[in-house]
């Protein structure tokens, strides 16, 4: 059969599975965008305001469905505004497709108009890219694509098109694609592991996004059980267990809940699963391990030893691994210690305030869109109160920046997770200065008829950064006091959404009560300035140093 | 504590490969103090050789991501003792009369070879050991050197076994069959 690279792209990506992509169209993409508008295309487009939008509504499509994200962008400046939701989904381990026009394949290297060098930009954060030079190698190279995103540790990876391989015609056979690899129990010895489980007092289980990305969430909770071991969670796992679940204790690390921070300090045994150890989750190092044993469950064996140096590492499925546990380790039941970790709740309980606080906002919002709303944040104070305070029942009901922390990501986010559950009730928690970034989307969100709540904890400032200059830098505040006059319901009616504003609870319960069903909805909750984010260890601390107020 | 080392690894033989395996030492700010690269006897990969300076853990990071990578299809650290190692020196030295004669009693002691000369100048190669290979430019500098081309370490594990070997064509199906 004779087909287009461009007709080619279509058939692989729907034969892949995906019924959706986010992009942008421009002069290296208009073969594909042509195909795209063709009837009996088995793929949605949606038009994002901007690259950049549609890369992070590719990575919230992701993060909601736990399958692909497809992003499509033209070459030079569109693939470009494509680099900070990449790097995004690179840090956060999501498998992103890029497809990225280029220019002619003759016109490579001649720095032709709207050329650039994608792959050698997006390089040092994408899992692998490709440049396709030759149409008859396209079909393999996007099966290529896909297993490389979606097996082992996941990731982005870029495909950059020239336009000539978009227009040029080759005998077309769908590859052979040979079936994933089955899953077989893993070939590892969990001996050691069972021991120190054995040995241990006071075990902790500590989940990451690796057990969300494994659909371990059953065995991360039958194990935490078995052993009466308290769970703390990684930002990124936040979801993998449902706030309800007993023994649940919340994020732990910098603005993680005081509870898990001090059940994960006084531990004996910390049993790590799908977490990569960074920074700011784990505060000093030597503190953090010190007088326990560290057992180290990851997929990716370069994170073994990476950052903490653990007494046991097991490689590979998190699944396959706790699986591989559970019928291995005895009932285990330190009372003592888990009434211990528990009680660490009612530190956290006590930082209630009367007044129309970030913690009572959220807690409302919560509470007026019940456990299957989808949420996603922004970057910033927003999101760690986010982080905090939402119930989070579901799995996959949050999408976040977590390592690259980008603001700006919240609102592509949320129409890509929105329009991934067909439309569900969604809400986005940004503030002033994240909503800012790209609050272009909401056109898009118009456009898409999207049941999008922004909630918006509206400081004057760029509250996490003030917040340091409060702790750290003497008050100083450099360029934090944002000193604008937008006036956001009113942005948010200019672009065809509603708006609304809040300054109370009773006003929040009235615009929650009113949100649209087909469409956004911003409302400014106007929040003090020096609200803090509390907990905190500062960087590098421990428990040692946690502020509570 | 830091020493150099040096990894070996077969990759895939296409544009970019290069940029990847140097990407993983330029984001850690290590320099790459030797890279030496070639076609195996199977044109579709590449074999290379990496000496660069640093710790025991940034050694087993370097390792364990490029493992990581697409293109690569194994790696393995070459540990003195454990692997031989040579390196290829071009070098371009004044020499005038008298020089010449001790300056090819000097090649010849280190059993290079004379590839080009001139009225004022030879070309020599030098093979051996890094060790060597600066033993010899530190002699050569009493005659004066007009340029010095290295080829980068080249090693291989010792014993009879194939330690890093590209795949063979059948192998390569077999892979794609799996």
């Amino acid at each position: 059969m004779q087909l287009s690279g461009a007709q080619i792209l279509i058939r692989e990506l729907a034969g892949h599975g995906v019924t959706t992509v986010f992009g942008y169209p421009g002069g290296a993409v208009l073969d594909i965008y042509d195909r795209l508008q063709e009837e009996g295309c088995p793929l949605r487009h949606v038009l994002t305001a901007h690259e950049q939008g549609a890369a992070h509504a590719a990575d919230g499509y992701a993060r909601a469905s736990g399958g692909v994200g497809v992003v499509i962008a033209t070459s030079g400046p569109g693939a470009t505004n494509l680099v900070t939701g990449i790097a995004t989904a690179y840090l956060d381990s999501v498998p992103l497709i890029a497809i990225t026009g280029n220019v002619a394949a003759q016109l490579l290297g001649r720095d032709s108009f709207q050329e650039v060098d994608i792959i050698g930009v997006t390089q040092p954060i994408v899992k692998h890219s490709f440049l396709v030079k030759d149409v008859c190698h396209l079909a393999k190279t996007l099966c290529e694509a896909f297993a490389i995103a979606t097996t082992g540790r996941r990731g982005p990876v870029l495909v950059d098109l020239p336009k000539s391989v978009q227009t040029a015609v080759c005998d077309y056979q769908p590859p052979d694609d040979a079936p994933p690899a089955k899953r077989q129990a893993p070939d590892i010895d969990v001996s050691a592991a069972v021991a120190a489980i054995r040995q241990s007092r006071r075990p902790f289980l500590y989940c990451g996004g690796g057990v969300l990305a494994a659909g371990a969430e059953a065995e991360a909770m039958a194990l935490s059980r078995r052993l009466s071991a308290p769970i703390g969670l990684s930002m990124m796992g936040l979801t993998s267990v449902p706030h309800s679940f007993p023994l649940n204790l919340g994020m732990c690390g910098m603005h993680g809940r005081y509870a898990a921070t001090r059940a994960q300090s006084e531990a004996d045994l910390i049993i790590a699963a799908g977490v990569r150890f960074s920074e700011r989750a784990t505060g000093n190092t030597s503190e953090y391990t010190g007088g326990r044993t560290v057992l180290h469950i990851d997929i990716d064996t370069a994170e073994i030893g990476k950052n903490i140096r653990p007494q046991i590492g097991l490689c590979g499925d998190v699944k396959d691994i706790l699986a591989a546990l559970l019928p291995a380790v005895p009932e285990m039941c330190n009372r003592e210690w888990v009434e211990r970790a528990l009680a660490g709740k009612q530190a956290d309980e006590a930082q209630a305030r009367p007044g129309f606080t970030p913690r009572a906002i959220i807690r409302a919002v919560a509470e007026a869109l019940g456990p299957d709303a989808l949420v996603a944040t922004d970057v910033g104070q927003h999101q760690m109160w986010t982080m905090q305070h939402y119930p989070f029942e579901r799995q996959r009901s949050l999408l976040t920046s977590g390592g690259l922390g980008t603001m700006g990501f919240g609102l592509g986010a949320a129409i890509g997770g929105c329009i991934q559950r067909g439309g569900r009730r969604t809400v986005l928690f940004t503030s002033d200065g994240s909503f800012g970034m790209n609050l272009t989307e909401l056109a898009t969100a118009v456009s898409q008829r999207l049941p999008i709540a922004v909630v918006l904890l509206n400081n004057g400032s760029l509250g996490m950064v003030r917040q340091w200059q409060t702790l750290f830098y003497g008050g100083r505040y450099s360029q934090t006091t944002l000193h604008r006059q937008t006036d956001f319901p009113a942005l948010a009616r200019a672009f065809g959404a509603e708006g609304a504003r809040a300054r109370t609870l009773s006003e929040l319960h009235a615009a929650l009560a009113e949100l649209p069903e087909d469409g956004p909805c911003v409302i400014d909750c106007p929040i003090d300035m020096d609200e803090q984010v509390l907990p905190m260890i500062p960087p590098g601390g421990s428990i040692k140093n946690i502020m509570m107020k | 504590m830091d020493g150099k080392f040096a990894v070996g690894l077969i990759t895939a033989n296409h544009f970019g490969v290069l940029n990847r395996v140097a990407g993983l030492y330029s984001k850690r700010g290590y320099n790459i103090d030797s890279l030496a690269v070639g076609e195996t006897d199977n044109p579709a990969y590449s074999r290379m050789t990496i000496v660069s300076t640093g710790d025991d853990y940034m050694r087993e990071q370097v390792v364990r991501q490029l493992k990581k990578l697409h293109d690569v299809k194994s790696v393995m650290l070459l540990e003195e003792g454990a692997a031989v190692g040579v390196e290829h020196l071009l070098i371009k030295l004044r020499a005038q009369g008298q020089g010449k004669a001790l300056l090819s009693a000097l090649i010849n002691a280190f059993g290079g070879k004379t590839m080009d000369f001139g009225e004022d100048f030879v070309t020599a190669d030098v093979t051996g050991s890094p060790q060597r290979i600066d033993a010899f430019i530190a002699e050569g500098k009493r005659f004066g050197i007009l340029e010095v081309c290295r080829s980068g370490l080249i090693a291989m594990a010792t014993g009879g076994r194939a330690a890093l070997a590209a795949p063979t064509d059948s192998e390569e199906n077999e892979e794609k069959g799996a």
